[in-house]
């Protein structure tokens, strides 16, 4: 009995890491620039050894993948980021300079880590905001952003967060995560 | 023909899209007053000046297989810039290396102080327990 | 050909400069990190360019390799920073 239950929890374990072996494979294809079998062997014994000695906590993924809003996630991502910098770009050579900066806590509505760390990881791409620190039980994220002149500034940072956290949810969180972040 | 000529045009353009980015990178390192402000110019408009780059190497090249092998180069720099970004972010912010009149509003230091409040009454409050019980 | 060399070839330098400037003023080890990241960014973006200039591809492993390795200098001066500053937090 506890043999089988070890071998129901090994395999769902191995489920769980079968994105990261996927990911680790195709890497491993696109360093050496060519799709053949051995690479696929090579690739795939490589990635179950590294995924060993360097173990890393499993990531619980929530099962749920909405292609559109995903889609929606990335368009916006991509906008924005060619957009904040060009923004920060032209700041660099405004004559006026940086007039004021503010470190603005940001409470999210998921209770995910992974949606919250990618949240994090898409607004430190973007310019202009900055992840300086996370609390991760209450999941609020302090985000250092550039140039804020004002409250409105500040309210316009926090409703820009909330948006980007919206579209992740919707394209990757769980249900009852985009229950909560409906408004 | 055109289609070649255009394709070059748009090699030039991203190539001196990016060059113009790291540039403005540099600016922004000097004139930015202070550390947290100076990461900002620094790290983030580079990523997409590497885009620009790519995009102009494959442009040039014109093969998929180019594009593929780049693949990597951005994949990584995408995915280590936050890191660096946030571990130095935190480091600058612990240190203090921002200016204080610049700061606008600084909501991590309000939580900062309110979580220190409350572990000194907790900490007074188990001091006191102990008085007691000895 | 030759203006495209020579603009692209000053803008790069010019940026290289600012960022060597910033590592010889920087009042903190911070700022130091940040323009050194920058300078070596800027020493991808220029093999990359070259390889647009002169119409090869040769150079890819080498934007890859400082690419992934860009990472370690700058996380291992930021995590000394934070906890010298742990250690020192009562002196001051």
């Amino acid at each position: 009995m506890t043999e089988r239950d070890t071998f129901a929890a090994a395999r769902a374990n191995f489920v769980q890491q079968l994105p990261l072996l996927i990911a680790l494979v195709v890497l491993w294809m696109l360093l050496w620039g060519a799709v053949s079998w051995l690479n696929l062997i090579t690739g795939f014994l490589l990635a179950l050894l590294v995924t060993r000695v360097f173990y890393l906590p499993p990531v619980e993924l929530s099962g749920r993948f909405n292609p559109i809003w995903f889609a929606a996630f990335l368009v916006r991502f991509v906008g924005e980021l060619v957009f904040a910098s060009f923004q920060v770009a032209f700041q660099a050579f405004d004559p006026r300079g940086v007039r004021s900066n503010a470190v603005i806590a940001v409470q999210l509505h998921t209770r995910s880590d992974f949606i919250m760390t990618l949240t994090a990881i898409a607004l430190s791409l973007i310019p202009g905001s900055l992840v300086v620190e996370a609390d991760r039980e209450r999941s609020i994220l302090y985000l250092h952003a550039l140039n804020v002149g004002d409250s409105a500034g500040v309210d316009q940072v926090r409703s820009k967060v909330l948006a980007v956290e919206n579209r992740l949810v919707r394209a990757l969180g769980s249900s009852d995560d985009v229950r909560r972040t409906r408004p | 023909m055109t289609s070649d000529l255009l394709l070059d045009l748009a090699a030039v353009v991203s190539l001196l899209l990016g060059a113009f980015l790291s540039l403005a990178a540099g600016v922004g390192l000097v004139r930015f007053p202070d550390a947290l402000s100076r990461l900002h110019a620094a790290t983030k408009p580079q990523v997409l000046g590497l885009i620009f780059v790519v995009a102009a190497i494959a442009l040039e090249a014109r093969s998929w297989s180019t594009l593929l092998a780049l693949t990597p180069v951005l994949l990584f720099q995408v995915l280590t810039a936050p890191i660096s970004a946030h571990m130095v972010g935190r480091a600058g912010y612990r240190t203090g290396n921002f200016r204080k009149e610049l700061m606008l509003v600084d909501e991590l230091e309000d939580a900062v102080d309110r979580a220190t409040r409350e572990s000194e009454r907790t900490a007074g409050d188990a001091d006191s327990d102990s008085d007691s019980g000895r | 050909m030759t203006i495209l060399f020579t603009l692209t070839g000053a803008l790069f330098t010019a940026a290289s400069l600012l960022a060597v400037y910033r590592i010889v003023r920087g009042p903190s080890i911070l700022d130091r990190m940040i323009a050194s990241d920058v300078l070596l960014t800027t020493l991808i973006l220029v093999v990359g360019a070259e390889m647009v200039l002169n119409g090869h591809t040769r150079t890819i492993p080498m934007m890859l390799v400082l690419a992934s390795t860009a990472i370690f200098a700058t996380v291992a001066v930021a995590r000394y920073v934070s906890k010298q500053d742990l250690s020192t937090k009562d002196d001051r």
